[in-house]
């Protein structure tokens, strides 16, 4: 605040109480909203366990492990889309991080003058922008025609390897992962790149200073400090690795088997849902609430291993 | 002089009552709408009116296989009575049948005839409701495989494919029936329908009648021993396009729009049909039907009848709560159901009933009733 003349002190202390009024204001409803979104959660987690909860009573635990999928005969079990769930996530994660990082790397160096740095940044970003939709449609019209050879060369070469013993037919696993690894890349690149920004540059200047090589500040000093963010970014491409529905839908294949072949087709929680949730009633519908109650456990175990993973590290350094 | 940093705070307390404001707004906007359920009436958009040219709005929801015939009747009858407007949401039979029970519609449609446990959670205060067929279809193999044109697929044949049984194109129990059909040695790859739907009911039930050794049942959704789900019915016209050596069911429509190749099907009878509207229309002439018009006819016997058929259900309500809605709906059934009605479900490749059905709606449309004045 600039006090410019003298005879304001007093509309200087009315403009103070209006303005701690304010304050309080502010803090009231930014809180309210910090609390409002915090039982939102809460909400929806009660509502989906109280009508998740007849098949819980009536499947238990065995719920996970057991792959049936029957409406006809009302048994369920869940074991596919599970396992479906953690594979396609995790082989989007194995393409994604080591590319959305070193892409945020790249950029986040002074390897490129900012002219052609700037637009780059922002094609990355506007990937995030497209609807997962027009992903699956690009999955079954380009890209599966594109793997599928590729798919067979592998099953041909190497498929006495369990995670290629299936023939590829178009749809799979793999396929699904592949996409997933293309949606969550801008999430990783971008939030990397912040978080690599954000590194004080007297940090960079003091490993330069002690004779690092460019090499051993990136490695040694950069990622570490910036480790933290990166973790946040990951997780939260993991997250939308997971909940992704339409797209893995459109390219997964839909089958109800946990196969250990990436080239067999497979499902996820995501998909069980969206294919199956419009048509459903009674005990099929608590089974799929089940199933998301499921996917809601392993988002919360994921997060929690990432912030255990923080505090290690945040430890040793 | 108020400086910047105050009239930021000012600019995001205004902001954020504002969104209070609209959230509160939005809360009570659902109270509201939602009260009209609990007392006990179909969601009624315009006031009761006497049926002299007022407007009557009609909205419904359910299957989506007869939605684009639907469609064409409402926009069609609207055209001829511009004072009558329907309304049609295609979400899917359960959720239909899900609307209907909660009377958040005028009428419900279904793919799937109502099971005893809806019946059951029917309003009482809304009599009985009425079930009637409005069309039906057939359920057609689409199949992708260079060079060979007019497939045909004896009951073994298909049997084999979809339980997983017949693993290649030039299986024995195939090449049997195609002599003139150079048949490859390549896999088949099955596809089928991944989300709950109607199309999958009548086929899994004609499967369930025509293969011994079929163990999955039927239903919306069934455990499906072999293949690749797709999801609707472009997912799995996409996906027998896209790969080769591929077969899926679909509905005759669908296929005829997009231009599959369709096999030729062996009936009950031993003869090889070709799917068409008029031969799928030959499954249900003759047949005795049921009070509640649920006709299934999962096997024709008739000789010269395609095999995989179904029929579309309208749901409507045994009483409505006024007089011009209640007459609105039963003339626009008339209509669709007339020749002027049917030549667009022949057009779209959907069956028009045969006269002894149609008889038998009409006569029981007249058993709505209109709710006595409160």
């Amino acid at each position: 605040m600039v006090p410019s003349t003298n005879d304001s002190q007093s509309m200087n202390w009315h403009r103070s109480e209006a303005s701690r009024w304010l304050d309080k204001g502010f803090i009231g409803v930014t809180g309210f909203f910090g609390i409002a979104v915090a039982l939102v959660l809460l909400a929806i987690a009660l509502r989906v366990s109280i009508d998740a909860f007849p098949a819980i009573q009536k499947f238990g635990l065995g719920f996970i492990t057991t792959s049936r999928w029957n409406p006809v005969e009302n048994l369920y079990g869940a074991w596919p889309q599970v396992y479906g769930t953690i594979v396609t996530s995790f082989i989007a994660l194995l393409i994604a991080v080591p590319i959305g990082v070193g892409v945020a790397l790249f950029l986040s160096e002074d390897f490129l003058s900012p002219r052609i740095q700037r637009p780059i940044v922002f094609l990355v970003e506007l990937l995030a922008a497209i609807p997962s939709v027009v992903f699956g449609l690009w999955g079954i019209f380009v890209l599966i025609p594109l793997l599928t050879p590729i798919g067979k060369w592998f099953h041909e070469t190497l498929g006495w390897i369990p995670l290629f013993n299936t023939v590829p037919v178009g749809p799979g696993i793999y396929v699904a992962g592949l996409v997933l690894s293309i949606m969550i890349l801008p999430i990783i690149a971008a939030i990397s790149r912040d978080a690599l920004v954000a590194v004080p540059l007297e940090l960079r200047q003091a490993a330069y200073g002690l004779g690092a090589t460019r090499w051993e500040t990136i490695f040694q000093v950069i990622l570490p400090a910036a480790f933290s963010g990166i973790v946040g970014g990951v997780m939260l491409a993991l997250g939308r690795a997971m909940g992704e529905t339409m797209a893995v839908t459109m390219v997964i294949g839909n089958a109800n088997v946990a196969s250990p072949s990436i080239l067999a087709q497979g499902s996820t929680v995501s998909s069980l849902l969206a294919n199956q949730f419009a048509e459903a009633s009674g005990l099929q519908i608590s089974s799929l609430m089940y199933a998301a109650l499921i996917l809601f456990g392993l988002t919360l175990i994921v997060n929690i291993l990432a912030e255990l993973l923080v505090r290690s590290v945040r430890l040793k350094l | 002089m108020i400086s910047s940093p105050n009239s930021l705070r000012w600019a995001c307390l205004t902001s954020a009552m504002v969104l209070v404001v609209g959230l509160g707004s939005c809360g009570s906007q659902t109270t509201t709408s939602s009260s009209p359920d609990a007392s006990g009436s179909p969601a009624t958009e315009t006031t009761a009116k006497p049926a002299g040219g007022a407007d009557i709005s009609i909205s419904g929801a359910g299957a989506s296989f007869p939605a684009p015939l639907y469609q064409t009747w409402f926009s069609e009858y609207n055209k001829k009575f511009p004072n009558v407007k329907i309304s049609y949401q295609s979400v899917g039979s359960g959720a239909g049948v899900k609307q209907f029970l909660a009377k958040t519609v005028d009428f419900g449609a279904t793919d799937a005839p109502l099971k005893d446990e809806d019946r059951a959670k029917y309003p009482k205060e809304l009599g009985v409701p009425v079930q009637i067929p409005m069309t039906g279809g057939a359920v057609v193999f689409a199949y992708n495989l260079e060079g060979a044109e007019g497939l045909k697929l004896s009951r073994e044949s298909y049997c084999g494919i979809v339980d997983g049984s017949i693993k290649t194109w030039n299986d024995a129990k195939i090449a049997k029936d195609n002599s003139g059909v150079k048949l490859p040695a390549d896999p088949i790859t099955f596809i089928h329908r991944s989300d709950g739907s109607g199309t999958t009911f009548i086929f899994t039930t004609h499967i369930k009648a025509a293969c011994p050794n079929w163990k999955a049942g039927s239903g919306k959704s069934v455990e499906w021993p072999t293949g690749v789900g797709a999801k609707g019915n472009e997912g799995v016209t996409a996906q027998v396009q896209q790969t080769k050596g591929s077969i899926g069911y679909t509905e005759l429509s669908y296929a005829k729009e997009n231009g599959l190749k369709m096999a030729t099907l062996q009936n009950k009878a031993g003869t090889f049909i070709a799917p068409s509207t008029e031969a799928s229309a030959k499954a249900f002439a003759g047949v005795e039907l049921p009070k509640d018009f649920a006709l299934s006819v999962p096997d024709p016997e008739a000789k010269d009848a395609y095999p995989i058929n179904g029929l579309t259900w309208l749901l409507l309500y045994g009483q409505y709560p006024d007089q011009a809605k209640a007459d609105a709906m039963k003339a626009f059934v008339k209509w669709a159901l007339s020749d002027e009605g049917e030549k667009f479900a022949a057009d779209l490749g959907y069956l028009p009933l045969p006269k002894e059905i149609t008889t038998r709606v009409l006569a029981e449309l007249d058993t709505i009733k209109v709710a006595a004045a409160k």
